[in-house]
């Protein structure tokens, strides 16, 4: 049961701050299918920064690691910018953007990466190997039956992502900005008659949205395969976004369906541990968290509703 | 000078009505040209490298062939990997066209090519039976799976992303798991082969003196193409599509059965689906990778953007992406220019054809301006011939 919760959590976090950035960025009216390239690139800057730490200054240690997560919040950030660019000053369709930044981050970490390792390290392979994360407990909580799974065994990241979800969800829920934010979603041009620059508040929530995913992407690179390629992030991008649809654009529920999507995971692979099953079966028993979550679609869904003005490019002249 | 230049794109670019056709080959030629910019960065003349793209998907001669092959075959085996496209690009389009987003192409593909496998594939009937059988379980799989997802929408409003993320990761798994448990062939770890019958494309067909695949479904799908066309322009179903597409609540108002038109265009949208899957799982290919969506179906949404979700435009947009795809082997073997090369040139394609709106936008203006700047010239030589 612990390791359920402890794998579970492990895949469930870093696919919650990504769904947040998701929703940073559909909650101001820009559709964001875009995740899976901004995780990308976040991760490719963050575990480049590792990679080069650890070849010239050997010294750091695990201190590459708060380096490459700091990076990957820029490098996913910087990226944003270009979706952002793209939908908000040049008025494309967002969804035909965001398609293409997932393409156009497939096609360029998985060039450069063989590029540095070929200029750099003079080998032609198209992987950064990260180092393996050290994990810890928290004592004394960590010994309670069951609920103890929470506390044990914990990436540093974990804590790093629950505090910046606090901070996204404050932000979102409890400041200025955040109504802004959400009201550039509804209704953008009351935000315009407010006398804020709807533009601007876009842009930044894009930018969020890439700084969230990249550093659920370096967070995903460090535990599900410890090392960098081009493809290792393909599909969770978009679970992310099913996770936030699910979860209706609000961030609370959002948490409830990634870890509903993250228990279901490694229950799975519990179950077909414990029942002995042949390898072939773990694949029928990865179906679980998906068919789980149409089941609930089915009855939860009526009321589920996109921002209003969501997808549509802010014109103000238009009535 | 700028002004000028402004001018001469503003002219090259023409009117309104072509741009939808003259905006798409600029942002190519554009992203060509920033492709072989990069190409130069890494030290490498760029003309070589596209000049490998067109000899390797046989538009062009190569220097030389190895014996029972030619430019032809080259060619034909361009046209087997092109078919599976075309059909995705279709149904990505046809479903963009009632406002709906089918992003799970790939699990349509990969059911209907399962299906058809594991009825036909295994089968002995002759070819005759089997190929028209083929596609006919295509279409029926690839429907099914389509409909359905139209169906939630309709009845549940599940919205059809998620739908579509929820059944490519559900078909994913369970086709995989069925292909390990019954269908597996130990050596490639794939599904079993088909037999030669049941393959929609034919092999080692001796023409000229040159041995070639020829793939069936290259017919099948420029008609497919052409009748999609007639369907959204022509027909009464067409037009309903395109404005629920537009505006669903035109289209109520309108009195147009809203829920039933996306259902049905998700029908045509997986059936185009489900032949993708044919033509690439009992073409393309003989066997099945267990665990493995196809990129043809991500591919297909690019491709159908760039065509503006037309038909026509799709077919050719395909064309174009795939000489990039499927030349960049050559490319990357004969002018030692790396293959990822390829996939960022196409990145670089979509993404310029995606600020369109934006260059028509700045051609709309600059226009304008020009007209307004000719108009106070046209004014001021007015008033002086007054005033002489």
């Amino acid at each position: 049961m612990e390791t359920v919760i402890i794998d579970g959590l492990a895949f469930a976090l870093p696919l919650f701050i990504v769904a947040i950035g998701g929703i940073f960025s559909e909650r101001s009216g820009i559709t964001n299918l875009a995740l899976e390239g901004f995780m990308g690139m976040g991760a490719f800057i963050g575990a480049l920064a590792v990679i080069l730490t650890k070849e010239f200054f050997p010294a750091l240690g695990s201190v590459s690691f708060y380096i490459a997560i700091v990076l990957a919040i820029l490098g996913g950030m910087i990226y944003a910018m270009l979706h952002a660019l793209v939908c908000i000053k040049f008025k494309a369709n967002q969804v035909i953007s965001g398609v293409v930044m997932n393409i156009l981050a497939i096609a360029l970490t998985g060039f450069l990466t063989s590029q540095f390792n070929s200029v750099i390290f003079g080998k032609p392979s198209s992987k950064f190997v990260l180092d393996v994360l050290g994990r810890f407990s928290v004592p004394l909580l960590s010994e309670i039956p069951v609920i103890g799974g929470f506390f044990k065994d914990i990436y540093p990241f974990q804590v790093i992502i629950i505090i910046v979800a606090i901070i996204a969800w404050y932000v979102l829920y409890q400041t200025r900005y955040g109504m802004r934010l959400r009201a550039c979603g509804d209704n953008p041009h009351a935000v315009d008659a407010g006398g804020a620059d709807v533009a601007k508040i876009r842009f930044s929530a894009v930018m969020i949205s890439g700084a969230l995913a990249g550093l659920g992407g370096i967070c995903f690179a460090y535990s599900i395969s410890a090392n960098f390629s081009s493809s290792f992030y393909v599909g969770y991008g978009y679970l992310a976004i099913a996770a936030l649809i699910f979860g209706n654009w609000k961030v609370i529920p959002t948490l409830v369906a990634c870890i509903l999507f993250g228990f279901a995971r490694s229950g799975g692979y519990m179950i077909s541990g414990m029942l002995e099953l042949p390898s072939t079966f773990s694949d029928l028993i990865m179906t679980l968290p998906y068919i789980l979550t149409m089941i609930l679609l089915i009855f939860f869904s009526k009321n589920n509703h996109p921002p209003r003005a969501l997808g549509e490019v802010y014109d103000k002249g238009k009535r | 000078m700028k002004t000028n230049i402004k001018q001469t794109i503003t002219k090259f670019l023409g009117s309104e009505k072509g741009q939808d056709k003259v905006v798409p080959i600029f942002s190519v030629i554009i992203s060509l040209v920033v492709g072989a910019i990069v190409i130069g960065i890494i030290g490498k003349n760029p003309i070589g490298p596209y000049h490998n793209l067109l000899q390797g998907s046989g538009i062009l001669p190569k220097a030389s062939y190895a014996g029972g092959k030619g430019m032809l075959t080259d060619f034909m085996s361009f046209l087997n990997a092109l078919t599976p496209l075309i059909f995705a690009a279709l149904a990505v389009g046809v479903a963009f066209k009632a406002g709906l987003f089918n992003i799970g192409v790939s699990s349509q593909m990969l059911f209907a090519g399962f299906i058809a496998t594991i009825v036909v594939g295994y089968s002995d009937m002759s070819g005759f039976m089997a190929k028209p059988l083929v596609i006919l379980i295509g279409i029926v799989c690839g429907a099914v799976i389509g409909g359905l997802i139209g169906y939630l929408k309709y009845r549940f409003n599940i919205n059809e992303v998620v739908s579509c993320i929820m059944v490519n990761y559900i078909f994913q798994y369970v086709i995989s798991f069925f292909i390990n448990m019954f269908y597996v062939d130990p050596v490639s770890r794939q599904s079993k082969a088909i037999g030669q019958a049941a393959s929609l494309t034919l092999k080692n067909v001796e023409f000229l003196g040159m041995k070639m695949e020829v793939p069936l479904g290259i017919i099948l799908a420029v008609l497919a193409t052409f009748g999609l066309k007639f369907i959204l322009d022509k027909t009464k179903l067409g037009y309903e599509m395109k404005t629920v597409g537009a505006s669903q609540k035109a289209a109520k108002y309108a009195g147009i059965k809203v829920g039933r038109t996306m259902v049905v265009a998700m029908l045509i949208s997986g059936a185009l689906a489900g032949l993708a899957g044919v033509t690439f799982y009992l073409g393309y290919n003989t066997s099945i990778q267990p665990r493995v969506l196809s990129s043809v179906g991500y591919d297909a949404i690019a491709v159908s953007l760039l065509g503006n979700a037309n038909p026509i435009g799709s077919m050719i947009s395909a064309f174009l992406i795939m000489i990039i795809s499927k030349g960049s082997t050559y490319m990357s073997s004969t002018a030692g220019v790396p293959q990822e090369i390829a996939s960022v040139i196409t990145a670089l394609i979509l993404l310029f054809s995606a600020c369109s709106a934006y260059i028509k936008y700045r051609l709309k203006r600059t226009k304008n301006e020009a007209e307004e700047k000719n108009g106070q010239v046209s004014k001021i030589q007015e008033q002086m011939k007054e005033e002489a």
